[in-house]
């Protein structure tokens, strides 16, 4: 590369492993590298809930009662719970990050343990929420039913159309975030295994340290998620 | 970024601190505050978020400028999607605040 410092010898017999590919000048710069293209996706991924967010709001807006009433019908304990949930598998990740960085394979191979378990018990507490909705027919389509929603808030009258744009995005957003949690946890079960095999050293981690970014991006939009969704006007 | 190694007694603080917000989150929300329940839950959200990005990802102690620039200008164009869309769809005199 031309911008290498000066002094650096590529194409030599030496063998070059994960921990510095032969196209970086030093450790940093690739370490630097391959956090800068994780954040670069994870702008992406901003913009990609921002787009949802930007729909919640004009909607929250214009059909306040709605969106108030419907998140009223969220289980508070359960959403409460999920974020407590998240939350600690977030400081398991940061642990984990750092029992990388001092090369203790066992720990990383507990605390990503740990952090598929958070995880899983997230998405469990997730589709026991669903699953209420269902029965109670606030999923949007042909049997959505929020009559039982109107008999309970007399006080703010609701248009059952306008009722579904609620769950819509509540389900939307919810929906697309549990797709990304099913995705790390893909990721962490894959990361779970090479930690296992002992490929990551404390000179070569990056997997985990980007694989963490991910996990606490999906955290950061939870943090967002629970009061936008099930705090709405909780004060009835 | 890599280099910084965070001590465990700053992680669990950290958490402690983020464990605590969801409690008073959730509390605050039953209050009436009039308008100003949602400021207080964006408020604390976003406070949250700080602290999980500024420590949990390690970007305070991010080396590279350019990692920074990133997540500054994203965070602006977020900003301005989410800015200008309600200055519009909020002064269509179909809205009334509160």
């Amino acid at each position: 590369m031309s911008d290498s410092p000066a002094g650096v010898v590529h194409g030599t017999a030496e063998h070059h492993g994960p921990e510095l590919r032969h196209h970086f000048a030093t450790v940093e710069q690739q370490r630097d590298s391959a956090a800068l293209g994780m954040w670069l996706f994870l702008a992406t991924e901003i913009m990609f809930f921002g787009g949802l967010f930007c729909a919640y709001l004009i909607y929250r807006l214009w059909y306040f009662n709605e969106f108030a009433v419907g998140s009223r019908s969220l289980n508070l304990l359960m959403g409460a719970a999920n974020t407590v949930v998240l939350i600690c598998s977030s400081l398991t990740v940061a642990m984990g990050v750092r029992a990388a960085q001092l090369g203790k394979r066992k720990l990383l191979v507990v605390l990503l343990l740990l952090t598929l378990v958070f995880g899983l018990v997230f998405l469990g507490v997730k589709g026991v929420e669903w699953h209420e909705k269902w029965e109670k027919h606030h999923i949007p389509g042909a049997s959505f039913n929020a009559s039982d929603l109107a008999r309970e808030n007399p006080q703010q009258p609701i248009d059952q159309n306008h009722e579904q744009i609620y769950f819509s995005l509540y389900f939307v957003m919810t929906g697309v975030h549990a797709l990304h949690m099913v995705i790390g946890i893909w990721l962490f079960a894959v990361l779970t295994w090479y930690a296992w095999k002992g490929r990551y050293t404390p000179e070569y981690h990056t997997p985990i340290e980007l694989g963490g970014l991910y996990w606490h991006f999906v955290d950061v939009v939870w943090i967002y998620l629970f009061p936008l969704l099930y705090l709405i006007d909780r004060r009835h | 970024m890599s280099v910084h190694i965070s001590s465990n007694k700053l992680n669990v603080t950290i958490w402690i601190t983020l464990m605590c917000l969801t409690v008073i989150t959730a509390w605050v929300a039953t209050v009436d505050l009039g308008p100003f329940n949602t400021v207080v839950a964006l408020a604390i959200a976003t406070f949250k978020a700080l602290l999980v990005v500024l420590f949990f990802m390690h970007v305070k102690y991010a080396s590279e400028k350019l990692t920074k620039v990133i997540i500054i200008s994203s965070v602006f164009w977020l900003l301005l999607l989410l800015i200008l869309s309600l200055a519009d769809y909020s002064t269509r005199g179909n809205v009334r605040i509160m």
